[in-house]
């Protein structure tokens, strides 16, 4: 039996394996990701973002919990911790906080290190949730790294994102910068049985004021990449974020939480943005490939010699980069 | 054809479960391993105090570790590792090795060694040495 066909009879163990290949890019891992594709596409992805510290594994814990209790759904649980730039070691962490979740067998938590990458997610955690689609479950939840104001890949890959904040972490200054806020479909405020609660909730209620909708162009390693959205339909209700207060640890407000959650996904469904989600995502994955592969085949085909002569010219200021670029492009090298 | 890459070889990191199983509130070894480990370029899950040999084994099967590291010092190593290691077994993960440390009488090192632990370390172990034996102990 192939490791996909496992993966489709719901065995854990082959799963966690599976998990590894993909995340280490091995050739194994993308036969599996190529033939489980097809059964992909019916989990709801629900990321959780925000700075360290401001309880987005405790929340997970406890929403899991809740999707457990209420709706007897089959959760996957991807928490992204930071490596080390330096050892690329890690420490991850986030499952001290889940221990609630343990001996369910209808809860997978598979934790991830960043390897490098910036975004708040490691290069393989799209591919991992495709894994945990293709093997049905039916809410995938994302956290990421602890994220500052700049970590937004998690928007392009989830369905929902939950941005948490806790009180005492900025003004109204901090709430109208571009970034981390801009991405949010539910803004959490976390530890609300703390003082400064009201000032946070108002901040981020100011915030939502000044904005208005934008389209939704997502930034993709350092390159604007716009995506082809359909026109939407004229009568689609505009979604503006709620803000949900809830206390992590006691489990205060997840409810709330969960029924906003399900609001969004209403919407989605309604406005016909679940399907302008799915597409956006799909097209920059696509587009990543595509330049992988057209990279590879230009390298492929470039004596090694022509470029090292190419990238020396350019060292000794005889040619500019962007020269130096078209001349390997068009094959006008010696 | 080129001799077929290793899993480490192919940037394979070592996965490695610190877990504190039993009832003992001292976690500060366990710690000081789990970022040595970071240290070294391993991966290491930290799964925090008082877990059950069941919590343990399913953490190890979710996140695909290849080293489970127990830090024991409540003196129930005797009962908890091997439990620990017949659990990993039913899940069909007898490849993974398993390290133990904490406060080990000496008259227990050769039967943990019996019942298939790879390490066992006390107070004053060397991070390098254990750094040494899990590298050693996972090679492919």
């Amino acid at each position: 039996m192939t490791i996909s066909q496992s993966i489709l009879n719901g065995e854990r163990l082959a799963l966690a394996r599976l998990l590894t290949q993909v995340e280490n890019n091995t050739d194994e891992g993308r036969a599996a990701l190529m033939e489980l594709f097809p059964h992909t596409g019916r989990a709801h992805r629900i990321g959780v973002t925000g700075a360290p510290g401001t309880g987005k594994s405790s929340l997970v814990n406890q929403l899991a919990l809740h999707y457990r209790k209420k709706e007897k759904k089959r959760i996957a649980i991807v928490a992204v911790d930071p490596s080390s730039p330096f050892t690329g070691g890690a420490v991850l962490g986030d499952r001290v906080r889940m221990r609630d979740l343990s001996g369910d067998p209808n809860v997978f938590i598979r934790s991830m290190a960043s390897r490098g990458s910036l975004g708040g997610l490691a290069q393989s955690t799209a591919n991992v949730t495709q894994i945990f689609d293709a093997a049905g479950f039916d809410i995938i939840i994302v956290e990421t790294v602890g994220a500052g104001q700049s970590e937004v890949d998690i928007a392009r890959l989830a369905h929902t994102t939950l941005v948490v904040e806790a009180p005492g972490l900025g003004d109204d200054i901090q709430a109208i910068k571009a970034g981390i806020l801009e991405i949010a479909d539910i803004l959490v405020v976390n530890k609300a049985d703390r003082p400064g609660v009201e000032s946070a909730e108002k901040a981020l209620k100011a915030m939502l004021e000044l904005a208005h909708p934008t389209a939704r162009v997502f930034k993709h390693h350092g390159t604007y990449m716009s995506v082809n959205m359909p026109a939407k339909k004229e009568n689609a209700a505009l979604w503006i974020p709620p803000i949900q207060r809830t206390v992590s640890t006691e489990g205060t407000g997840v409810p709330e939480l969960a029924e906003a959650i399900g609001r969004h996904v209403d919407h989605l469904r309604l406005s016909g943005d679940w399907a302008l989600r799915e597409r956006a995502r799909l097209e920059v994955e696509l587009e990543a490939l595509i330049r992988e592969g057209l990279m590879n085949k230009f390298r492929g085909e470039l004596a090694a010699e022509a470029y090292e002569n190419v990238l020396e010219s350019v060292l000794q200021r005889k040619r500019s980069p962007w020269e130096a670029a078209g001349a390997l492009l068009n094959g006008d090298v010696k | 054809m080129t001799e077929k890459k290793t899993g480490l070889e192919q940037g394979r990191k070592i996965r490695v479960l610190v877990a504190k199983p039993g009832l003992d509130g001292h976690d500060r070894g366990a710690k000081v391993i789990a970022r040595a480990l970071r240290d070294a370029g391993m991966e290491v899950i930290y799964t925090g105090l008082r877990q059950t040999p069941e919590m343990i084994a399913e953490a190890a099967l979710q996140e695909d570790v290849d080293v489970v590291g127990l830090s024991v010092l409540s003196g129930a190593h005797m009962a908890l590792t091997p439990r620990v290691m017949e659990l990993l077994r039913g899940n069909g993960q007898s490849h993974v090795k398993v390290f133990l440390g904490g406060i080990i009488p000496d008259e227990d090192l050769h039967r943990l060694k019996e019942m298939g632990v790879t390490g066992v370390y006390g107070p004053g172990a060397n991070t390098e040495d254990i750094i040494r034996d899990i590298k050693t102990a996972v090679a492919i």
